[in-house]
């Protein structure tokens, strides 16, 4: 135990370490775990143990990644991306296995070499699209091309398991080829029910995804126990995970799926925040342990040989996407990024290597050099993207700037917190603008019903930060706060004039009181709730008794303006009353008898003057 | 019988004796149409499709408002500045209002002596209204000099007022019964100038 926590500390102190320092030099997250990895390694201060069994185990991190952009991915989405996907990715796939390979058959017998032009055509989703969220790319149409490739390269994964054992020549030294769980073994079993047993399970994942999750989460979330909730997301994803390892899938792909399904589920941002943090730990402990699995004696004996394999395979690969890129026209300024983000070996490599010797069909003399310079591969993609950066930043200086129309299509973004009575008819109005605001509500039954009626609503408590963040809030211009619990409003404020000082606010307070102590928390923009009803009443009742509608009309607003110019001096009242211990009681008749007066002083001479007939010559 | 449709504008009716008396001469009238636009849209948002059915629907077009600042009240350049779209009310599609009447009825404080080259407004009615008359022109329409009160600063007595009320409706019957000798009152300042001579007579 003392033993696993040291080990543990020495992970995450490196990764505290490095991180903060290769962001300030601007390296990036991932290059600056690689670099903790290779300084805690057997070839820095050999601080860790077993480095592939951390691997191993932080693996679990892609999984939770592509559970992750799962939930970012409606099905209708994916849908639209279907030839990205199948297009650019089996192309890209098929053609760097089929190059790769025909170099490798020089040097090897052709299953040898058809293995690896395979296991080497993937690249790694762990570090590219952690880089392309860092830098903001995810949204972009070159991001969007790479992320069609990685998807496509995470479903091959599930063939090329398949198909590698057929590959075999090398005489296995001990028989433990098969990949399956302790739990049960499928292998046991005939052949079609194992075709069936596989499509039962993907059926199981996205029926149980559409229908039973919602209540289940429901349920949860109703005990409004934070840590059950965060258990519930946790095992949702270790239990697919275990599930698709039982029936020889793919869990990272399985995992993907279920994102996919929860999409649209109003627990998406619930479970977003929940998982992002494990995902985050055990990235960047896997990331670690690439750099720590570098052997550089290896690299050191047969520096020619790795230096070779790395600029080929990088090479091979970037030469092989930027075709690809030409023949699906991606557009000219995204083809580089897009060319070099997928040129480096993927972690899936490790994986299927492993997954190869086992099987016999590839012997560790020929293993070893690839990892060696699939791992360099890996380490220099954030170098690369680096490169790709400075060089980009020079070309938009000297001519074209595309950052608005980025602007453009994400629009203004509104955060509204709270959907009752009020947020709703807010929220429908909004809509009418072109404006879909990002809603937050912690009332499940309402949740339920607004979401029947077409509106994004999120479940979940708005002064929690995390739900906040992940709304977006960062990005976010305006949050418009619709609940009338003061209390809550006003923790909400503190919260966010704290962490997202940008972001301006519009409230509603229930009554003048609500109104003074979001005043007093800086809030300028405060509407009371029933206030607007109350002078379009009084309009309606102006009206029907004969008075004009235009004067009506005028005699409302003049009124508006003069309660909105009483507030401040009201506010400084009402705080004097309050240091003058005036009671409760007193302080409400107190404040109707000051209203009354003021609205007396404020009698209408502004009506009285307009339009008055009079003779200039007077 | 020529159907009329009246866009009335006064911002504070209740204070306007002239123009609640010109108005209730006209109410009720046989093919004659009331459109208060102050009443209509107290938020000064215009209907515009609904105003140009009406437009559509009607001959003659006549504009009854106060003389605000040697114009009309704001709703009705609200009015103009929505309605008369092009490809409506102008421009090379624009027909819609071609060939309809189109008056002025106005009130203002100064006599007709005050509106005139050396009077105290330098200016005659017939120059302050010329935007109108540009914008009948623009829409096609026969443009009629204005039906004009003038000089309610003095207060009319109310024999003056119900006599103006009275050559209104009438100007208003002819305009609909098409008793009105339009080449005639066009040679005049105002409508009103010499109302009993313009109208002909039933023989």
């Amino acid at each position: 135990m003392e033993q696993f926590l040291l080990q543990l500390f020495i992970f995450l102190a490196a990764a505290a370490i490095a991180v903060p320092i290769a962001k300030k030099l601007g390296l990036g997250s991932v290059l600056g775990y690689l670099i903790a990895g290779i300084v805690i390694g057997p070839f820095g201060f050999s601080m860790i143990g077993n480095v592939e069994d951390v691997m191993h185990f932080t693996e679990f991190g892609v999984v939770m990644m592509l559970f992750l952009v799962g939930l970012e991915l409606k099905p209708s989405l994916l849908w639209q991306m279907r030839t990205p996907i199948l297009g650019m990715g089996g192309t890209q796939v098929v053609v760097s296995s089929v190059l790769i390979a025909g170099v490798a058959i020089a040097f090897l017998p052709w299953q040898q070499g058809l293995a690896v032009g395979l296991i080497l055509s993937l690249s790694s989703t762990a570090i590219v699209l952690q880089t392309l969220r860092e830098k903001g790319l995810m949204d972009t149409s070159s991001g969007r091309s790479i992320f069609s490739v990685l998807l496509f390269q995470d479903l091959a994964v599930i063939p090329m398991l398949a198909l590698l054992p057929l590959l075999a020549t090398v005489p296995l030294s001990h028989d433990d080829g098969h990949h399956g769980s302790h739990l049960f073994d499928i292998g046991t079993l005939p052949g079609y029910a194992q075709v069936l047993i596989t499509l039962g399970a993907i059926l199981a994942i996205l029926l149980l995804g559409k229908y039973a999750s919602r209540p289940i989460f429901r349920i949860i979330a109703s005990t409004r126990v934070r840590e059950i909730f965060v258990a519930a997301a946790l095992a949702l994803v270790v239990g697919i995970s275990v599930l698709m390892t039982v029936v020889g899938l793919s869990p990272a792909l399985g995992a993907f799926l279920a994102g996919v399904v929860l999409a649209d589920s109003e627990y998406r941002h619930e479970l977003e925040s929940d998982i992002e943090p494990f995902k985050g730990l055990l990235l960047g402990i896997f990331f670690i342990s690439i750099g720590a699995s570098l052997n550089f004696t290896l690299i050191g004996d047969e520096i020619l040989l790795i230096t070779g394999l790395v600029l080929g395979l990088m090479g091979l690969k970037a030469l092989v996407l930027f075709v690809t890129g030409l023949a699906f026209k991606v557009q000219k300024s995204d083809r580089t990024l897009f060319s070099i983000s997928l040129a480096q070996g993927g972690e899936f490599a490790f994986v299927l290597f492993q997954f190869s010797k086992t099987n016999g069909v590839l012997p560790s003399t020929t293993i070893d050099p690839l990892i060696s310079a699939v791992a360099i591969s890996m380490f220099l993609t954030p170098l690369l993207f680096l490169a790709y950066d400075k060089l980009s930043a020079k070309q938009q200086i000297s001519g074209d700037t595309r950052e608005s129309d980025n602007i453009d299509k994400k629009g203004h973004k509104v955060i509204l917190a709270g959907f009752g009575r009020l947020g709703t008819d807010l929220g429908r109005f909004l809509m009418t603008a072109g404006i879909k605001p990002v809603i937050l509500d912690h009332d499940a039954g309402n949740v339920d019903v607004l979401r029947k009626f077409g509106f994004e609503v999120y479940y979940g408590d708005v002064t929690r930060l995390d739900l906040l963040e992940a709304a977006g809030a960062a990005e976010a211009e305006l949050l418009v706060i619709t609940i009338s619990d003061v209390e809550k409003a006003r923790e909400l404020v503190e919260l966010v004039s704290k962490h997202y000082p940008h972001l301006k606010i519009a409230s509603i307070a229930a009554d003048r009181t609500s109104a003074y102590e979001l005043m007093d928390h800086g809030v300028t923009v405060i509407r009371r709730e029933t206030y607007g009803s109350a002078l379009n009443l009084g309009f309606d009742t102006l009206k029907l008794l004969g008075f004009e509608p235009y004067e009506a009309s005028r005699m409302k607003s003049i009124f508006q303006r003069n309660d909105d110019a009483m507030l401040s001096e009201l506010h400084k009242i009402h705080r004097q009353d309050e240091e003058n211990y005036v009671s409760m009681y007193q302080k409400h008749t107190a404040e109707l008898e000051e209203l009354m007066t003021l609205d007396k002083n404020n009698s209408s001479d502004e009506l009285d003057k307009a339009w008055a007939p009079a003779n200039p010559e007077d | 019988m020529k159907k009329i449709l009246i866009n009335f504008a006064h911002p504070a009716r209740s204070r306007s004796l002239i123009n609640n008396a010109l108005r209730s001469a006209i109410e009720g009238l046989e093919n004659v149409t009331l459109n208060d636009l102050y009443a209509h849209y107290p938020d000064f948002l215009i209907d515009v499709k609904r105003e140009q059915a009406l437009c559509e629907e009607h001959d003659v077009i006549i504009f009854q408002h106060p003389f605000y600042w040697y114009s009309t009240p704001a709703i009705m350049k609200e009015w103009l500045d929505l309605v008369l779209q092009h490809g409506w009310g102008f421009g090379s599609h624009g027909n819609a209002l071609a060939g309809k009447l189109f008056l002025q009825a106005l009130t203002a404080g100064g006599d007709d002596s005050t509106y005139q080259k050396y009077g105290y407004n330098e200016f005659t009615i017939s120059e302050l209204t010329s935007p109108m008359r540009a914008t009948a022109k623009l829409c096609k329409m026969t443009w009629l000099p204005p039906f004009a009160v003038l000089g309610i600063h003095r207060g009319l007595r109310q024999e003056k007022v119900s006599a103006y009320a009275e050559d209104y409706r009438q100007a208003v019957i002819a305009l609909r019964d098409e008793t009105l000798d339009l080449e005639l009152v066009k040679q005049s300042p105002y409508l009103n100038s010499n109302l009993s001579t313009a109208i002909r007579r039933p023989v």
